[in-house]
């Protein structure tokens, strides 16, 4: 490496400590001065493999199918396992099946330890000596903990004559839009007037799909440029609603991650001005993707920070994963789940029901 | 509330680190750390079970080393086992003697395939290719006027079908528009074929059959499973599913610009045992970068991504430009003006989070917190209001010539004089670089240090032993001005550590 690279390096380190408007980088210095030197560990890396595109690429990790069985396996005796647990009285064995299960389920450490802590207690308890009556009062306590109020508001609180904005949020590519196409068809099928607002006007072609939708379920779409402050097109479309005398107002938004801060503040922006007359935030629905792991638990943060969150709507629960995530919001944010996204298509979503999300969870019937 | 899998990793492995001698309980107390570091990452259960199978046999189990500590044995372990999960080395892609190399990209909803699609194509232009498009996902609405949209922006030719099919409601067949993609390549003369297709569940039986006749029907020399960094414990899954369908080459790790902590990385390349080959690290064509493991795992271990780091500088600065300012870095002579030169140059090498990211020795809080693109705008705002003489000398900055550059700039009183401050500090710092600082410092710790790196570094000059060399002791540093030169860094007080090094 030249000099002159190392230069370079030194120079952006030094820009961003000043950006950083801290001096982090002496932190560890001053940390070691305390303590023995730590050790250089040198790092192997051997050469690139020579290997030639045209030919096929010789496996050189555990094959998929040893993988594969092994996962399998291991799903079944999960499975198994709380299917025998029932004939069993409950031991350590029992506490790491329902363990796996949870933070397989994308739970959470945090979560899962909580849960199951209050689930020793209860079962100290009510005495349960047996391991069925064990995964029986999980699967109850979940349900007890899931017990927020996740009715859909159709009309904005204590603003009844003004036109009712429901505004979904969420990262990109949980299905906001998606899910704003089937919400159209529910409630047109309802008989109710909806106007689509196109807020989403940075990704590419995102208008295009919105008015698919719209087309689909004969709601209107209103929209503006591409590159168009999402605000703007929000506010039009609300003053657009009011003037027809529309029933709802489905507003779109960009999906952003939430550590952009910019992003976040546009969004918050976007907000505000759905809820200005004559337009009024009936619910703020926090979109997320099943597939989620604890990266969940931010997002829900930050938008319900950003935006007053109503509700959440778990999208693609029609795949392989268990979005248990969710059960960390509501338990622990307290942001009821509202609706379920189920599929592709325009009917492809369903109210939220505990129950069923418990058992399906945990891969166990009720009772 | 949860700290990174990084921050973890190397908490953990520190206090391991520190002791001299380590007992089975060690290991047992750094393996349930390691555990809950995983877990909380996203890793896979049944994927962390055999890491740490895999590091207590080799900690426990023998491999002494003479010349390692226990603590530095288990740090070893753990990194070695995490590149050879992520892969020991980079996709090498290799284009076909026969054009055009086929690229297939496949995936679950949502997850950022076209977008990669439209990267990838860029990526391969700056390789000097000819990329050719393809939009098989006929299904989802507006995907190809997408993908479209993208390709405009760099320019490159987009094959589809869509358009008549739509209006019917018969989605059009996706597989005869790849085919149809391959031959318009063939004809065309694009020697890259890059097939965007539809998402899809991996438990959806009939869409993962399309997929593989798409796959006969183009034959491809590499197909990428999409996977996003955001992704839970089902990563492992999906990835066998699509791997057993597809027979996966490699994976495309995308928003990595969020904050998750990408334990799915490890999950996806130990179930499919291939490396992840690119990076997508935000929502602009060119935030995607080759994925280099090795990196990842210094960077799980708390090492910085230096490399990274000093790829992207290279491609975006001038090498005399850069070597002046840095001189006048050492010199003390580095003005506000070359500061708003090099807020420039840092927006022109991607966001401010993920280049922090990258960083060596950045401490937990500086990671975690909030960087916004913003503070290079407000930062550039405040100097430019500055007058000249200003720049130079901001000691001459009163509290009245404070107010005007706010009021200037639109900022207030206190972030200039916050910005002012920082400078200086910063100056300050570089001053302590230049040696002035080192005295501060016992020598033996240094020496040590030294030792342990080995020789090698940029620039090579300093002597060992006690301190650093003397102007006189160097070999470089034969300036009798004693005017502080590149060579004079002290890099232990910068504490750059290169991997490798
Ligand atoms: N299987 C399944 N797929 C879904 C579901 N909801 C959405 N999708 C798919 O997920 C992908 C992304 O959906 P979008 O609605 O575009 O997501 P978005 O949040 O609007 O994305 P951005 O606007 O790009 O941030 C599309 O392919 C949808 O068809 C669902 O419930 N099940
Ligand atoms: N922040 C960020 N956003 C990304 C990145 N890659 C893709 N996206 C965004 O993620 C969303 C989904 O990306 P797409 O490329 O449409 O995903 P896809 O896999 O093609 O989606 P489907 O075709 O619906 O399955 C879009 O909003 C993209 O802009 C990334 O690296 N960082
Ligand atoms: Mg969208
Ligand atoms: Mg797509």
């Amino acid at each position: 490496m030249s000099t002159t690279t190392v230069l370079i390096v030194v120079a952006i380190f030094v820009v961003a400590t000043v950006l950083l408007g801290a001096l982090p980088f002496v932190h560890r210095a001053r940390q070691r001065r305390s303590g023995p030197a730590p050790p250089h560990t040198p790092v192997a890396v051997s050469p690139p493999p020579a290997q030639r595109a045209d030919e096929p690429v010789a496996a050189k990790a555990p094959s998929p199918a040893t993988f594969a069985s092994g996962l399998a396996s291991s799903r079944r005796t999960l499975r198994d396992r709380l299917a025998s647990i029932s004939r069993r009285r409950p031991d350590e064995t029992t506490w790491e099946g329902l363990e796996e299960a949870l933070l397989g389920a994308d739970v959470g450490v945090t979560t899962t330890m909580a849960t199951l802590e209050r689930l020793r207690t209860t079962a100290a308890d009510q005495g349960i000596v047996d391991a069925g009556e064990l995964v029986h009062a999980l699967a109850e306590g979940m349900r007890t903990a899931l017990d927020a109020d996740r009715s859909l508001r159709a009309i904005a609180p204590e603003r009844e004559g003004a036109t009712p904005v429901w505004l979904f949020v969420g990262v990109n590519g949980v299905g906001k839009t998606t899910t704003i196409g089937k919400v159209g068809a529910r409630l047109s099928a309802q008989g109710q007037s909806v106007v689509m607002a196109a807020g989403d006007t940075f990704r590419a072609a995102a208008t295009d799909q919105l008015q698919t939708w719209a087309d689909r379920c004969g709601a209107e779409l209103i929209s503006g440029s591409s590159g168009a402050d999402p605000s703007s097109v929000v506010h039009d479309a609300v003053s657009a609603a009011a003037a027809r005398g529309a029933d709802v107002v489905l507003a779109d938004t960009a999906g952003r991650l939430q550590n952009r801060k910019n992003l976040m503040d546009e969004l918050a922006k976007v907000r505000r001005v759905a809820d200005r007359e004559p337009g009024a935030v009936a619910e703020t629905l926090l979109v997320i993707d099943a597939t989620t792991g604890q990266n969940g638990l931010s997002q829900a943060r930050a938008f319900a920070e950003a935006t007053d969150v109503t509700g959440v709507v778990l999208t693609k629960l029609d795949g392989s994963a268990k979005g248990g995530i969710v059960f960390a919001i509501e338990s622990e944010l307290g942001l009821p789940v509202k609706l379920v996204g189920l599929g592709e298509g325009p009917d492809d979503l369903v109210d939220f029901d505990p129950d069923s999300y418990v058992e399906a969870l945990l891969g166990v019937d009720a009772d | 509330m949860f700290d990174t899998l990084t921050d973890r990793l190397s908490g953990t492995l520190q206090g391991l680190r520190g002791r001299g001698r380590m007992r089975p309980a060690d290991v047992d107390e750094a393996l349930a750390e390691i555990r809950l570091a995983l877990l909380e990452a996203d890793v896979n259960v049944a994927v962390v079970r055999r890491f740490l199978e895999r590091v207590r046999e080799r900690s426990v189990g023998g491999e002494v080393t003479a010349s390692l500590t226990p603590g530095q044995q288990v740090t070893k372990i753990v990194n070695d086992e995490l590149i050879g999960i992520l892969g020991t080395s980079p996709l090498d892609i290799q284009f076909a003697s026969k054009p055009p190399t086929v690229v297939l990209l496949a995936g679950l909803q949502g997850a950022g395939k076209t977008t990669a699609a439209a990267k990838l194509a860029q990526w391969c232009k700056s390789q000097g290719r000819n990329p050719l498009l393809v939009g098989a996902d006929l299904q989802r609405p507006a995907a190809v006027e997408q993908l479209r949209t993208l390709a405009r922006s760099i320019d490159v030719e987009v094959w589809s079908q869509a358009g008549e099919a739509s209006e019917s409601g018969d989605t059009g067949d996706p597989v005869a528009c790849a085919a149809g993609g391959l031959a318009h390549a063939r004809q065309a003369g694009r020697d890259v074929l890059i097939v965007d297709t539809a998402g899809r569940l991996a438990v959806d039986a009939e869409l993962m059959t399309e997929v593989a006749h798409i796959s006969d029907a183009v034959e491809p020399h590499y197909t990428f499973l999409v996977v996003d960094s955001m992704v839970g414990q089902d990563a492992v899954a999906t990835a066998e599913a699509f791997h057993s369908t597809l027979e996966v080459d490699g994976i495309i790790l995308t928003k990595l610009d969020g904050d998750a902590r990408g334990g799915a990385a490890l999950s996806v390349a130990e179930v499919v045992g291939r490396p992840v080959a690119f990076a997508s690290v935000g929502e602009k064509i060119d935030d995607f970068e080759q994925f280099h493991p090795d990196r990842m795992a210094s960077r799980i271990l708390g090492m910085g991504d230096v490399m990274t780091l000093i790829e992207k500088a290279e491609r975006v600065y001038e090498q005399d430009e850069a070597e002046a300012a840095a001189q006048r870095l050492v010199e003390g002579t580095f003005t506000l003006d070359d500061f708003v030169d090099q807020l420039r140059q840092l927006r022109k090498m991607g966001n401010l989070q993920s280049i922090v990211s990258m960083m060596p020795g950045v401490s937990d809080q500086v990671r975690n917190a909030e960087i916004d693109d913003d503070r290079i705008t407000t930062a550039e705002a405040i100097v430019l209001s500055m007058t000249p003489a200003e720049r130079v000398s901001p000691e001459i900055i009163d509290a009245s010539r404070r107010a005007r550059i706010a009021a200037g700039s639109g900022t207030s009183s206190a972030q200039v004089s916050n910005l002012l401050k920082q400078f200086t500090q910063m100056r300050k710092m570089m001053g302590g670089m230049m040696g002035l600082g080192s005295k501060r410092r016992p020598a033996g710790r240094k020496a040590a240090r030294k030792r342990s790196k080995g020789a090698g570094r940029a620039g090579g000059s300093r002597t060992g032993g006690g301190g650093r060399a003397t102007p006189k002791g160097g070999s470089r540093a034969s300036k009798p001005s004693g005017k502080p030169s590149v060579a004079d860094i002290d890099w232990d007080a910068l504490d750059l550590k290169l991997p490798g090094r």
